[in-house]
């Protein structure tokens, strides 16, 4: 024990191997494990069950058989899902957006993060004060004169308009976690490097950036998923007119109500199948990197 | 820094500080800052849709705001959202994020998470990475009111009838807290963990080895010992529970309904400027939610305010 306790902590939890049975004791290890199997189906099941869904006919829903495993294996629904429901546009116009719109939101957020966490200059204090004053303002503020502003520029209806609403809107959070993290980097590599005759943009893309990377992942994984997941801007950018530009949100929450859908519960499964399994993949894949991004944005 | 006597190499340190900040600022000012500024000037206007003409009408929608019984509702809803979500979300991660990392006894006198604790962070987050819209069709599907929805069909085996989860105005909120609950938990059990991985094991073990049982190592030596985290979860969360947009608006029967029975304040923004075009009175009900959060921001810092434990 003498030497556990002089031993740093910085080993954690997470990596420690697991032992083949743990447990705990009696009652409460029996307790435990039964309210985390409860939690895990409660978690698993909405899941399963849709995409089983996704295979079932109208009779097998509704038949008082909802919970019962599909007859047969068919992905006619699946294949009337992806012609009623444009599902593939949808998910298509979101990559696209995303990619782009994180791309900027990452380019310009640590530009301006850089120059204000590393650079002393008058109005330094008032700028960042600005940008990190966005984390407090709910984004239902804006809505209507939001929608004013982006309708006067032309950009109401285009992928153009929430790509650069999108970064905007990303800008507080990127910049208030990337200047902490440049802040935390140590001068003198910059120095050496400015010392040796590199430009200021050439020390930032060729120096600084590289050394900031991790905090750059994070910050990138906290950036795709919230504007993967965006609902309210594309439903105000975006509006029905647009159904050719909408985007994966959008398209899922029209679904439910939209009319071909009403007698057709098998394809609206598996139309909410097909946008969950992509997400659920790069979860599985990225789950690590995945839970530290989003949960550093919580952690400062 | 003096004036007037800039070096070239000044110079070129200006033209990058200014090349650097000139795209991010402007396009931050367009679509951010001007956007709230002016929803604060046109909530002391009766604009109406993009129709460039209005006029200054002073407090009156204020005014309106104190007699519109759904504006009240809506408050009333968050009020309700604020205690139970939170404290539903922090208390069940704070009890799984124990079991998983504290939960499994000891083993060679180290304490150790229980068996699996792996697997079950990484079902339990799942939901975090769903869109909040995604999650609201699925489980318009799951809470089908009728005999066939899942957990109707469910319920029936163990002989309860169908409940109204959406649909009966007396438990919609709550359904809709509890999907939210579904959603957060997996999230603050990673925090959570993040948070306990961080303390070192001595004390737990230490305390373990004083006899503290499992009750007194989880409320009174792992609870204070990442208080931090668990205030600003619930900081989080309760910023979380003036939100609720795109939950109640796909999930809810009628969009904030059975009779307005679970609308919320950013629902009746939208609703007010994109169905019936009120710009101003929306932008009203927009500084209004503002003010709501900005003073549960400041308050909850002020209260749980607690001496931060160094170790």
């Amino acid at each position: 024990m003498a030497t556990d306790t002089l031993s740093p902590a910085a080993e954690t939890v997470v990596t420690r191997p697991k032992p083949p049975r743990g447990g705990g004791s009696g009652v409460f290890g029996g307790l435990s494990h039964l309210a985390l199997f409860v939690w895990t189906i409660l978690t698993v099941a909405p899941i399963i069950y849709t995409f089983l869904s996704s295979f079932k006919t109208n009779t097998e829903l509704f038949g008082g058989r909802s919970l019962a495993l599909p007859e047969n294996f068919h992905w006619d629904a699946w294949a009337r899902a992806w012609e009623k429901s444009n599902i593939g546009q949808y998910m298509l116009n979101t990559v696209l957006i995303v990619a782009i719109s994180t791309f900027f939101t990452m380019l310009l957020g640590s530009m301006a993060a850089y120059v204000l966490a590393r650079y002393r200059f008058r109005g330094n204090r008032i700028i960042y004060t600005l940008f990190v004053a966005g984390l407090s303002v709910p984004p239902f503020l804006a809505l209507s004169s939001l929608y004013k502003v982006v309708d006067n520029l032309g950009l109401l209806g285009t992928h153009t308009g929430v790509v650069l609403v999108y970064v905007a809107f990303s800008m507080p959070f990127t910049v208030f976690f990337l200047a902490a993290f440049f802040k935390s980097l140590p001068d003198t590599v910059a120095e050496a490097a400015m010392m040796d005759g590199a430009s200021h943009t050439r020390t930032f893309f060729q120096i600084m950036m590289p050394m900031a990377r991790p905090g750059l992942i994070s910050i990138t994984i906290f950036n795709v998923i919230g504007q993967w997941n965006q609902y309210l801007l594309p439903i105000v950018l975006l509006p029905g007119d647009k159904q050719d530009k909408w985007l994966i949100t959008q398209g899922i929450a029209n679904i439910s109500t939209s009319a071909g859908y009403e007698a057709d519960w098998a394809a609206l499964f598996a139309a909410l199948s097909m946008a969950i399994i992509p997400i659920l993949i790069v979860y599985v894949i990225f789950q690590r990197q995945i839970q530290s991004g989003l949960t550093a944005g919580v952690g400062k | 820094m003096r004036h007037g006597k800039l070096t070239p190499a000044a110079l070129r340190r200006y033209g990058f500080i200014v090349s650097f900040l000139i795209a991010p600022l402007a396009l931050y000012i367009v679509f951010f800052v001007s956007p709230n500024l002016q929803a604060i000037q046109l909530a002391f206007t009766n604009s109406r849709g993009i129709s460039p003409t209005f006029e200054y009408v002073g407090f009156e929608n204020f005014i309106r705001l104190f007699d519109d019984e759904v504006f009240w509702a809506a408050v009333r809803h968050h009020g309700v959202i604020l205690l139970a979500m939170p404290l539903l979300s922090l208390l069940i991660a704070l009890f799984f994020s124990f079991l998983l990392n504290l939960g499994g006894g000891q083993r060679n006198g180290r304490l150790i998470g229980v068996w699996g604790s792996g697997f079950y962070k990484v079902v339990f987050f799942f939901p975090q990475v769903l869109a909040v819209a995604i999650v609201g069709v699925l489980f318009q599907a799951i809470l089908r009111p009728d005999k066939d929805g899942i957990l109707n069909s469910a319920l029936g085996l163990v002989g309860i009838d169908p409940v109204g989860w959406l649909i009966n105005p007396d438990l919609a909120l709550w359904t809709i807290i509890g999907v939210a609950v579904w959603q957060a938990v997996g999230f603050y059990v990673v925090l959570f963990s993040a948070g306990m991985a961080s303390v070192p094991k001595e004390i737990f073990e230490a305390a373990a080895l004083d006899g503290a049982g499992r009750f007194t190592l989880f409320f009174r030596v792992t609870i204070p010992l990442i208080w931090n985290t668990v205030q600003v979860g619930w900081v989080y969360l309760g910023i979380a529970a003036f939100d609720c947009f795109a939950l109640v608006q796909v999930l809810s029967v009628d969009r904030g309904g059975p009779d307005n029975a679970t609308t919320v304040l950013p629902l009746e923004i939208w609703r007010q400027a994109f169905t019936y075009y009120k710009f101003g009175y929306s932008s009203a009900m927009g500084v209004a939610l503002v003010f709501l959060v900005l003073t549960f921001a400041a308050l909850t810092l002020r209260v749980t305010r607690r001496e931060r434990i160094e170790y």
